[in-house]
């Protein structure tokens, strides 16, 4: 009977024990849960600091700028910043130029890199993979190594000052995107080519009416990017572009600094910078995921 | 020749034709853009060129004067390789720590994971505002809550020293793009190897060190390709926030050369720096593609 007794002891007691492991399993996790949530919170606000710091200062009034300790949240909130210096540099031009250049490229590098890639990828011929090779190490090449001769060859046909230098190139493929846009097309079954192929369709019909349409997501992604990289140049307008009524925003925003002779006003530079960012993220917001499929696309298929 | 061998080769044929016809927008654009401007620079490397006169030819003095006798292109070379050295790991050590977090069970974890990509889309000529602000010696920022404490204030662009650390900074800030990459990486590894080493007894730094960062070596490498090439082209921010200085202490290789070309209108010697970077460029894409088959490990060729 005793060995009984020590039996249920025993059993009690190792039910006893794991009940304690568990409860130290879940403080543990729930503790390494509070712990992750904290550094996530603490490094995103770490990020965001620099842009709610911009947009703090955009609402203030100049003096309120330079206060000790830094305000946070100006009163009164002064809106009029925004409609101020938009107005007094041609914001309104900048960003029509900005417009002007940026959707031919989108159009350009969609057109151009959609049709090599077909190539790249639905039709088998001779030296293909030779010259994807190719292809794909010019992205190798710095930029500054083509600058100045395209520079050079721009100013003969005299193109410089105007978007020619910036737009026609996208007419011509874009290596990146001849990349994303094969790796796309190839996931798509040959048998439907060769199907069309076989019905007596010509291969710009079977680029046309079935590739296309697939590839809708693929397209929408470069077409996004090129967007975003036109928006965002600076060097290239940089080297083309003198007379100022053909500033895009990147330039127009350098120019409203260049303009302010004495002190620079730190809540219209603010203002100004929120104004030339906040597209750029409203874009992103109605495309999200659009954006991140299509640099996972590249990034793992490279 | 037999009847299906002549419609082979007329489907060959037919095939080449329709391959370089759509192909064709790349190859025209490819011998403008590309092969043209290569050659003309190389022969430009060779002359004295200063856009109004004709190219001159001067054989190598471009070289040896680079290599030789500037002393300014010794200090740029330095920054240069100092910022790729410094900023492609810290860039990539930052992205796939964020990746990590944004991968764990958190909640809310779009709103971080926007957080964390906003600045890597912003444009640059707006964030060297944004950055300029905040890094400002009195009332930036970081300085004004530094004073608000009753510490000293850090001279982050205005002393050669801490001028490229915080470019570096700036950099890490908008790893964006590199973090997405990995978080699409880190996805893609196996549970079922989590669950072994796990059986295994592995602890969670364990399992991180020993099956997180091993599966993800193709895209830690694609990462670093891509960062290095980008890196060694740095302009825009080092341009707007610094122009250079203090000290040459940022002027980079790109900077260096623009000023070259655009403003002392040496275009002879400016491409010949061109091609240095080029040279650099695949130079250190080689080595590390070299040493790559060490330590990348591709899961499908292990099938």
């Amino acid at each position: 009977m005793d060995q009984v007794a020590v039996e249920k002891r025993l059993v009690e007691a190792r039910r006893k024990a794991e009940t304690l492991e568990q409860w130290q399993q879940a403080v543990t996790y729930c503790l390494g849960r509070v712990v992750l949530h904290a550094v996530v919170i603490l490094l995103s606000l770490v990020f965001a600091l620099p842009l709610l710091w911009m947009i703090s200062t955009s609402l203030k009034t100049d003096p309120q700028v330079y206060h000790v300790p830094p305000i946070w949240i100006p009163n009164p909130v002064r809106f009029r910043n925004y409609v101020e210096v938009l107005v007094e540099r041609p914001f309104g031009r900048y960003f029509l130029n900005t417009m002007q250049y940026a959707m031919p490229t989108v159009v350009g590098v969609l057109l151009s890199s959609a049709l090599v890639a077909y190539s790249f990828s639905r039709i088998r011929w001779w030296g293909r993979d030779a010259l994807f090779f190719i292809c794909i190490s010019t992205m190798m090449v710095p930029f500054q190594v083509v600058m100045i001769p395209l520079y050079i060859t721009f100013k003969n046909f005299g193109w410089l000052n105007s978007y020619k230098p910036l737009v026609i190139p996208a007419f011509f493929g874009n290596t990146y995107f001849i990349f994303l846009l094969r790796q796309f097309f190839l996931t798509i079954p040959q048998e439907l080519s060769d199907a069309a192929r076989v019905d007596g369709c010509s291969e710009i019909g079977i680029f046309y009416r079935i590739i296309t349409p697939l590839s809708k997501p693929a397209l929408a992604v470069v077409a996004l990017f090129q967007f975003m990289w036109a928006w965002n140049d600076y060097l290239g307008p940089l080297i083309y572009l003198n007379r100022e009524e053909l500033f895009p925003l990147a330039l127009g925003l350098q120019q409203l600094r260049a303009s302010f002779q004495e002190k620079l006003v730190w809540p219209y530079m603010m203002a100004a910078s929120a104004s030339v960012i906040f597209p750029v993220i409203l874009i992103f917001f109605l495309t999200q995921r659009t954006f991140v499929e299509g640099i996972t696309v590249t990034g793992i298929k490279g | 020749m037999s009847l299906s061998l002549k419609r082979l080769k007329r489907q060959e044929v037919r095939n080449f034709v329709n391959g370089i016809f759509f192909a064709s927008p790349w190859l025209i654009g490819f011998l403008l853009w590309t092969i043209y401007p290569i050659l003309a620079s190389f022969y430009y490397s060779f002359t004295r060129y200063d856009v109004v006169r004709a190219p001159q030819l001067i054989g190598l003095t471009n070289y040896a004067d680079m290599l030789l006798r500037d002393a300014t292109f010794r200090i740029v070379l330095g920054n240069t390789v100092y910022f790729v050295l410094l900023g492609v790991p810290a860039g990539l050590v930052v992205a796939f720590l964020l990746a990590t977090l944004l991968n764990s069970e958190i909640k809310f974890r779009p709103v971080f994971r926007t957080i964390f990509f906003l600045p890597s889309i912003v444009p640059a000529v707006a964030s060297a505002e944004v950055w300029r602000w905040v890094y400002n010696p009195r009332y930036g920022l970081i300085n004004s809550t530094l004073k608000q404490m009753g510490m000293a204030v850090i001279p982050w662009l205005s002393s050669p020293v801490l001028a490229k650390p915080s470019l570096i900074i700036i950099q890490c800030w908008a790893q964006g793009t590199a973090m997405v990459i990995f978080l699409a990486a880190l996805q893609d590894v196996p549970r079922s190897l989590y669950d072994a080493a796990r059986v295994d007894g592995a602890s969670a730094l364990q399992r991180f060190w020993h099956v997180t960062i091993p599966m993800c070596t193709p895209a830690i490498l694609f990462v670093m390709l891509t960062g290095l090439i980008g890196t060694f082209q740095y302009f825009t921010l080092g341009w707007l926030l610094t122009q250079g200085g203090p000290k040459q202490a940022t002027e980079f290789y790109s900077i260096y050369l623009y000023r070259n070309a655009f403003r002392f209108f040496k275009m002879g010697y400016a491409s010949a720096l061109a091609w240095l970077l080029f040279l650099l460029i695949v130079t250190f894409t080689i080595i590390i593609f070299r040493s790559s088959a060490r330590w990348v490990y591709y899961a499908a060729q292990a099938e």
